[in-house]
């Protein structure tokens, strides 16, 4: 089966317009009249027909989302230019959101309270009374941004947060020890944590002063401390925590978006981001691809690992780090093909590594893997993650990937094959390490251990010998780990 | 109380003498009349044109034992026409903080013949336990931000390697400011023939001071005007103890001792709120405990609200609001420090904190201990002295006391050291003959967080009150630094400014700033208030481009000033 949805197509950004007439910040909810001469900008629109969406607007340009704080007209209210339609919450203040044409505001598509993506219609506006049940039929399928290219300044942008409550059950309850007197004592940051990540806090062991709950230990029960991985599995991304998330984005994109509950027989339309994926998975369709396997030995590997693993090496830099100098050597596969004409041979190679984050999954990149030192890169991998998880990348980190690793080794996965995305000549899928019993050539019996990888490629411009030769190479690099660390 | 005394804190950063409650009283006796709060140091450097080389010999003569009434040989050095007089001076200054300093140097100016008492050091709480060993650390965390945030200066193509600082070196630089701003104030005042004395000062009489060292026989002197500028010290609400190791105010904040991993601070005024982007800059996490029912509750709402998104928010604090810090038990035997909250209103318990160490910053209390106010018929009034308009101050009947003023924290006013300065200031031109009143509402105000905050007049809910009791309208306008070409170079949009005025006079209310070197912006407005100009003619005034600057510029030009105002002044033809 198909994985990895790669999330590296969603690049474009949200225009980030300075808000030259200033912020149209209010004191207090109830303090309209400072606001109703001063503004100018505000929802951006689509032109389309009659009926127009109504979007979150970034208010600022680290701005991901937006919350509704109120809206100020309600549906069936008659609006003109300029006026205040909407308060959202940005992360820097809660600003009117005006509407640049007159109308009728026919649905609100993000109710108060709730929670939408920057370029996510989060309203519909209709021209006339007549067109309000077009409009209307418009709100229903508004939310999975089907009208107008969205667009998400990061495709990691979730649906709204799903409560607390609901989502500890995500979280893999770690090892418990209440504090003695039932009274939970964590530092802010932990609670920061906690709230962010969904970790309950009454679930987790306080290692700090007097058993406090320190952000180490929120990090550790939400599985975000590289954990020495069992049976130095292949794999590093993806801890435990976000795993669930993993596996809902490998089955199917309507579990993706929340961790809440799933309520049976509901139909729930998309989110802006899987949306997107939706376009670019149905778009890597027009590329034709194969798929051609290889098993590696990976004793050595594990080896090498093991004893560098105490310098902050991760396993998922060895492998980039392994896949960037084999594509050093074979260009081609590091090439990609934009139009079906030509195509253009990278000139650095970026690899990009599939990460499961909350509510779906995005491709952070090591930028120029074949000459970045492997400490480097593997200090470099964290931040990335780290950053990924806080939703703080930004578009070239995780749009400018030349090739794709995916690894679901984690799970046990011994093999499977990834899509290709769209934009890139290969993408390689990574399974479990396992102990194999193996013949050796000089008519022994042995137990080594041994991964499946799996590339799928561009068949337009990658041809079988280029990626078997590409993978022989790579296989040797794996094998015979020691330069990867020079 | 710990919020009320938030909203009028003292200078951005206060802090003052005493750890411990013990000291804190021993330094009541000992140390005396002289903590003075503020910064806004005037030309406090060498450079002033030494009139006649002043007398360091006075010292030892104070030193030196002699009864009541000594004779000042010395009379003529500095300065004045006291010479003849029935006075040993013309005005004596009692406490040698900014404020007392500011109206020193002015009074040399005006010729008249000056003494300082300082029981201390002179600076007093700004130069020494305030403002500027705060600003010290605040650029420390200034610094380490910027290195910090990776990805802010990523954006701007700058690669660093992980910053790490050194606390001792970052308390010597606090340190050291503040001793070389002290001698640069001492200079400043001895070069211009200033008498500095040493010892609490006194007052026996009218007109009458004593002072002295403790162990030493006091010394009398006289003056024709006495100006009170003792300052105000650390306010520490009933039930928190003290130990000045986990549990500690601004002074020994600002030494910068230890950086505790989890810091609880009392009060979210300047004070806190300064010191919580310096802890959090340095890896503390901390917490807030404030008795209102907001955070920053002296600001203008709006920037108040952005401050709460832009400096708590994103940082690692959390806060407990509407709570008081009823019991704050120090750090003993392994325990951590144990803060006992209570509801603001019910008084019901509300919950416990468990962290290892607490910064009380609940606001200053006046420092008039020990002054003699009994000698002269003075009750203060929470802790301070009433004054008038114009400071001077008023007795226990509500009569003024011929010859007697007050000038900084101790009167309450605006618990600011330029504040001081300008009240100094102002009282010396009244003593030289020119009758002047400051205007409260031009005087500036500002936080050294990061983004900075300024602000100068009234805050929005205040004007727009005033105006509905004086029967006018009310205009803001705002402007984004996302709008400034200057700001978006440093990668630094975040921030706004908020112009408060009468759209049918052109008068400025108010100016509120968040946003990237506010604390600068802030006087083109302030100036502005305190000469009265009006919006209309600022509109027309040039900013060079591109500068942060620009974001007033930006905002006068927002502002829609009615147009039936005849355009004054600047109508008439240039050149022909």
């Amino acid at each position: 089966m198909a994985s990895l949805a790669s999330a590296n197509l969603l690049t474009k950004l949200g225009k980030l317009e300075p808000l030259k007439n200033g912020l149209h910040g209010r004191a207090g909810r109830n303090d309209l009249q400072g606001f109703r001469k001063a503004g100018r900008r505000g929802g951006r629109l689509v032109v389309e027909a009659k009926v127009r969406e109504i979007f979150m607007p970034a208010l600022s340009s680290t701005m991901t989302e937006g919350k509704i704080v109120s809206w100020i007209k309600s549906e069936g209210d008659t609006l003109s230019k300029g006026e205040s339609v909407v308060v959202v919450e940005s992360d820097k203040a809660d600003m009117d959101v005006e509407t640049f044409y007159d109308g009728i505001l026919a649905a609100i598509v993000v109710a108060e309270g709730e929670v939408a993506p920057v370029g996510a219609p989060i309203g519909i506006l209709a021209e006339t009374e007549a067109e309000i049940a077009e409009a209307k039929a418009k709100a229903a399928q508004a939310s999975a941004g089907a009208g107008a290219p969205p667009p998400a300044p990061e495709p990691a942008a979730p649906a709204p947060p799903p409560p607390p409550q609901a989502a500890t059950a995500a979280a893999p309850p770690p090892p418990v020890a209440a504090a003695p007197s039932g009274r939970i004592v964590a530092t802010p940051y932990a609670k920061k944590l906690a709230k962010q990540h969904k970790v309950d806090l009454a679930s987790v062991a306080g290692t700090g002063p007097a058993g406090r709950i320190t952000a180490e230990d929120v990090e550790r029960a939400a599985g975000l401390t590289p954990s020495v991985a069992p049976a130095a599995a292949v794999v590093v991304q993806a801890p435990p925590a976000a795993a669930p998330a993993v596996k809902s984005s490998v089955v199917g994109p309507t579990a993706a978006a929340t961790s809440a509950a799933v309520v049976p027989g509901t139909t729930v339309p998309f989110t802006t981001m899987q949306s997107a994926v939706a376009r670019n998975m149905v778009e890597s369709l027009a590329v034709p691809t194969f798929r051609v396997g290889y098993t590696i030995t990976t004793d050595a590997l594990d080896a090498l690992y093991k004893k560098i693993k105490s310098k902050g090496v991760t396993m998922t830099a060895l492998l980039a780090k392994a896949a960037a100098t084999a594509l050093a050597q074979h260009p081609v596969v590091n090439a990609s093909c934009k139009d079906g004409k030509s195509f253009t041979y990278n000139s650095s190679i970026n690899i990009a590594v599939a990460v499961a984050i909350d509510g779906g999954l995005i491709t952070p990149v090591l930028q120029d893997a074949d000459k970045m030192d492997l400490y480097l890169m593997s200090q470099r991998w964290k931040e990335l993650v780290d950053k990924a998880r806080s939703k703080q990348l930004q578009p070239q980190e995780y749009n400018s990937g030349t090739f794709t690793l995916s690894n679901l080794g984690m799970f046990g996965v011994d093999r499977f094959d990834a899509i290709l995305p769209p934009g890139q000549g290969a993408i390689m899928a990574v399974g479990a390490s396992k102990p194999t019993v193996t013949a050796t050539g000089d008519g022994f019996l042995g137990v080594k251990s041994k991964m499946q990888v799996n590339v799928t490629a561009d068949h337009r411009i990658v041809y079988g010998a280029d990626l078997a030769d590409f993978l022989r190479t790579f296989a040797k690099i794996i094998e015979n780990p020691e330069g990867l660390t020079l | 109380m710990q919020a009320t005394h938030c909203a009028s804190p003292s200078c951005s950063f206060p802090a003052s003498k005493p750890s411990g409650r013990a000291c804190n009283r021993a330094s009541f006796n000992s140390a005396g009349a002289s903590n003075l709060s503020f910064c806004g140091l005037r030309k406090e450097v060498l450079g002033l044109p030494a009139r006649s080389v002043s007398l360091t010999v006075r010292k030892t003569a104070a030193a030196r034992r002699c009864g009541a009434r000594e004779v000042k040989a010395s009379a003529s050095d500095n300065g004045g026409p006291a010479t003849a007089a029935p006075y040993d001076y013309d005005v004596i200054i009692i406490g040698a903080g900014v404020g007392g300093h500011g109206a020193a140097l002015h009074a040399v100016e005006k010729g008249l013949k000056t003494a300082i008492i300082e029981g201390d050091v002179v600076g007093g709480t700004c130069v020494n336990r305030g403002c500027v060993p705060s600003k010290a650390l605040l650029a420390v965390s200034g610094r380490m931000r910027e290195l910090q945030s990776e990805h802010h200066l990523k954006a701007m193509g700058i690669q660093v390697a992980a910053a790490g600082y050194d606390r001792q070196s970052v308390a010597d630089h606090a340190n050291n400011l503040a001793s070389k701003i002290r001698g640069n104030l001492t200079n400043s005042m001895k070069a211009l023939g200033v008498d500095i004395l040493t010892g609490v000062g006194t007052i026996v009489g009218s007109q009458k001071v004593k002072y002295g060292k403790i162990g030493f026989p006091d010394k009398i002197v006289t003056a024709k005007d006495v100006i009170i500028a003792t300052g105000s010290i650390p306010f520490v609400p009933p039930g928190i103890e003290i130990d000045g190791k986990t549990v500690f105010t601004s002074d020994h904040a600002l030494k910068l001792e230890w950086v505790p991993d989890w810091i609880a601070i009392v009060g979210s005024g300047y004070i806190g709120l300064e010191f919580s982007d310096v802890y959090t800059a340095l890896g503390s996490e901390v917490t807030f405990v404030e008795a209102l029912d907001q955070l920053m509750p002296g600001f203008d709402p709006e920037i108040g609200k952005l401050a709460q998104r832009v400096l708590i928010n994103p940082r690692k604090i959390d806060y407990h609001i509407g709570v008081f810090a009823k019991k704050i038990t120090p750090a003993k035997d392994g325990k951590p420090v144990t803060i006992e909250l209570v509801d603001a209103k019910t008084k019901e318990p509300k919950d416990t904190l468990e962290v290892d160490a607490a910064l009380i910053a609940t606001g200053r209390a006046p420092f008039t201990k020990g002054l003699g106010l009994e000698n002269i018929n003075v009750a203060t009034q929470r802790g301070f002295i009433p004054v008038d308009d114009r400071m001077q101050v008023i007795d226990a009947n509500g009569d003024k006391v011929p010859h007697l003023y007050c000038i900084g924290d101790a009167n309450g006013k605006m618990m600011l050291a330029h504040a001081a300065s300008a009240q100094g200031i102002s009282v010396i031109e009244q003593l030289s003959g020119r009758d002047n009143v400051l205007n409260h509402l031009s005087v500036p105000a500002a936080c050294f967080t990061h983004p900075e905050i300024s602000m100068v007049g009234l805050t929005e809910p205040q004007a727009r009150k005033q105006g509905e009791e004086e029967g006018f309208e009310v205009s803001v306008a705002k402007t984004s630094f996302k709008a400034n070409t200057k700001a978006l170079a440093e990668n630094e949009g975040e921030g706004l400014a908020k112009l408060i005025y009468r759209p049918d006079t052109g008068e400025i209310l108010g100016v509120h700033i968040l946003g990237l070197h506010a604390a600068d912006l802030i006087h083109e407005a302030s100036n502005a208030i305190a000469m009265g100009t009006k919006i209309q003619d600022l509109k027309f005034a040039v900013h060079a481009h591109p500068t942060l600057s620009e974001v007033l510029d930006e905002l006068f030009k927002h502002a829609k000033v009615e147009e039936q105002i005849p355009q004054p002044l600047h109508a008439e033809p240039v050149a022909a």
